[in-house]
């Protein structure tokens, strides 16, 4: 049999986190079929045949599945289900939603964000925020699985699979799409970006957030970060949130700036890299973890980090 | 309208927990317990709810073994009108059980709304609701930032990667709760001795008739790989000539 793969995508552009997820999902040692589901998604269809390792892309099309509701994209991969003993997607907004509703309309218990196969049947998965490993096997018949993508490679590109489109499900007409506030911005994207600033609380407004953070984040080619308590302050927003409720990341450089470093937060960035703190009190936790420390106020040495940086970068 | 609230037992969130030296699990015993922090902005929007004259009745529901009540008890004291207790053996119920289980309190109870915790933050399972909403056959609002009830609908604004989506749902519908919905209040000292009388019923899986059997078999709880600290560097042009050497510039 063969393994059915989620991709995440905008339709047009196919997101990174689906070459990590592949990963995952040849590591499971069968074919895998990758299902691209939008409204005029070639595009994306076209760009996930391209990855090293797919047999097949699955495309389903369609007006109804424009902005990938839970309800009629669970149906359709309920319909696909009966072909595949295993059934993956990365842990993303669309993943999270769509995933465990699949599960429970199979009767199966989903493995949420594995970050590593053990065996076709046995994986890794972080608890209590990441304070603990759990190596767990699941017996049931159809392996649902999300995979937290951090944790793994990106699969190469340089195939050509085939791009196969398929019927449409019936929609089970629960919901409707009523509109999507989506920031526009030219930074890489906070999930898959190699390079990424963190603000926290210390920052003190969303004016300082954007005046200090940002310049360097851009001076570096990074993504930006917040803490929780940055984001709910508003100085940045939601879905700039790292750690255990947010976003889980592991890029090549962390730079966390005025982040005390609570367990929520280490949860989702302590898989970095290289990490670096800057933080006026020399006893803040997140030193225990950062690979160069840097004590002093950030509004004087973010300035200063930014301008290194850019004469580094000539 | 009814709003049904399941609320989750879980170790306090200040806690940093230890993994047991044998890998069968995580040290428990003695340990400072509270309500799942999204559970109580669950039950926070429901009494929200009630307050603006919208819902008529909160229910808060938990599944779990011995001093689970004392859970129910706190969404009482916040003001819930009263309490379902699913009394199991042991903690741990995966959530295709609970959600299992939930599905008959649903239908015993009839409720236009059930409003969960997005997560768990002990398992950070993530699927509870979803599952639940498959169950029945209802709409799922996830991650919901904001919650409106219209005539036969509920609007509810998302978080997804990248912003915000709003969808509206058919009722009865679930509804995840995230962050930024609310800030939970806390229980007055009237309220917590108002809480002690109000009627928590209790039930078990047998009689619902559920087979909360586990699915999944945990061979192993270890440690995470630990990370040291590194050095302190002293001026950003330091910073930046080791960075240049880790080679992540
Ligand atoms: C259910 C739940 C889920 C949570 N999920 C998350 C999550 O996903 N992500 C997350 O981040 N948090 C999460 N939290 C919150 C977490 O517990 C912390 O409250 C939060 O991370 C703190 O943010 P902070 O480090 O920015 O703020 P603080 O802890 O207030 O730290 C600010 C730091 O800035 C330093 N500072 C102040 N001024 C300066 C200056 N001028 N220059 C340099 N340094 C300065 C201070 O020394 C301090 O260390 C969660 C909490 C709960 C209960
Ligand atoms: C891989 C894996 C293996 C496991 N193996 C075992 C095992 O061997 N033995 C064992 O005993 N347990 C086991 N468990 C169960 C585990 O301990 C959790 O209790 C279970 O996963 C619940 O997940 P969650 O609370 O993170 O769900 P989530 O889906 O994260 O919870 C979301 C929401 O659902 C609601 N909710 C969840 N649970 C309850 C509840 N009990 N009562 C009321 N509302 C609730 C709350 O509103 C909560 O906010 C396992 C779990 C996993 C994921």
């Amino acid at each position: 049999m063969a393994t059915l793969l989620l991709a995440e995508h905008d339709d047009a552009t196919l997101n990174p986190v689906t070459a990590r997820a592949l990963t995952a999902a040849l590591a499971l040692g069968a074919p895998v079929h990758v299902l691209v589901v939008g409204a005029g998604a070639d595009a994306a269809a076209q760009a996930a045949a391209k990855l090293d390792g797919v047999a097949e892309v699955l495309l389903a099309d369609a007006p109804l599945y424009a902005h990938r509701l839970a309800e009629p994209v669970a149906a359709l991969i309920v319909s696909l289900a009966g072909d595949y003993d295993a059934i993956l997607a990365p842990s993303t907004a669309v993943g999270k939603n769509v995933l465990p509703r699949v599960a429970a309309l199979l009767d199966v218990m989903q493995v949420s964000d594995i970050i590593k196969v053990v065996a076709p049947d046995t994986f890794e998965r972080p608890i209590y925020a990441g304070n603990a490993i759990q190596t767990v096997r699941s017996g049931e018949a159809t392996k649902v699985i999300t995979v937290r993508t951090a944790s793994f490679a990106a699969a190469g590109e340089g195939n050509s699979a085939a791009v196969r489109p398929v019927a449409v499900a019936a929609d089970p007409a629960l919901s409707r799409f009523k509109g999507e506030d989506i920031a526009q911005s030219d930074r890489p994207e906070l999930a898959s970006a190699r390079l990424i600033v963190s603000g926290g609380r210390a920052l003190g407004s969303q004016e300082n957030f954007h005046a200090v953070i940002e310049p360097l984040a851009d001076a570096l080619g990074a993504a930006v970060g917040a803490s929780r308590a940055a984001v709910d302050a508003g100085y940045a927003p939601n879905d700039w949130q790292v750690g255990q409720t947010g976003k889980v990341v592991a890029p090549d450089l962390y730079v966390a700036v005025g982040i005390s470093g609570a367990i929520q937060h280490l949860a989702g960035m302590k898989d970095s890299k290289v990490i670096v703190a800057i933080n006026k009190d020399e006893d803040a936790p997140i030193f225990q973890i950062a690979d160069f420390g840097l004590v002093g106020d950030l509004f004087q040495i973010v300035p200063e980090l930014t301008a290194e940086i850019a004469k580094a970068k000539g | 309208m009814k709003i049904l609230v399941p609320v989750k037992r879980v170790v306090d969130y200040n806690v940093k927990i230890r993994v047991k030296a044998d890998g069968s699990g995580v040290e428990l015993t003695n340990i400072k317990m509270s309500m799942n922090p999204f559970d109580e902005i669950a039950v926070e929007e429901a009494l929200r709810l009630k307050e603006a004259g919208t819902a008529t009745e909160v229910v808060a529901v938990s599944v779990g073994p011995a001093k689970t009540d004392e859970t129910i008890r706190t969404a009482l004291a916040m003001g819930a009108d009263r309490g379902i207790w699913v009394k199991t053996e042991e903690a741990g119920i995966e959530p295709l059980a609970v959600a299992k289980l939930l599905k008959k309190i649903v239908e015993q109870e009839g409720p236009a709304l059930v409003i969960l915790g997005k997560q768990a933050i002990d398992d950070d399972c993530n699927q509870t609701g979803q599952m639940l909403a498959a169950l029945l056959g209802w709409p799922q609002g996830t991650f919901a930032s904001k919650v409106a009830p219209a005539d036969g609908t509920v609007e509810v604004t998302r978080e997804i990667d990248g912003g915000l989506q709003t969808v509206s749902l058919n009722l009865p519908a679930i509804v995840t709760t995230d962050l930024r919905l609310n800030e939970p209040r806390y229980a007055s000292l009237p309220n917590i001795m108002k809480a002690k009388k109000k009627p928590i019923a209790e039930t078990t899986p047998a009689e619902l008739g559920v087979d909360i059997a586990p699915r999944l078999a945990v061979l192993s709880t270890t440690e995470p790989a630990g990370r040291s600290g590194g050095i302190k560097v002293a001026s950003a042009t330091e910073l930046v000539d080791n960075l240049k050497k880790a080679g992540v510039l």
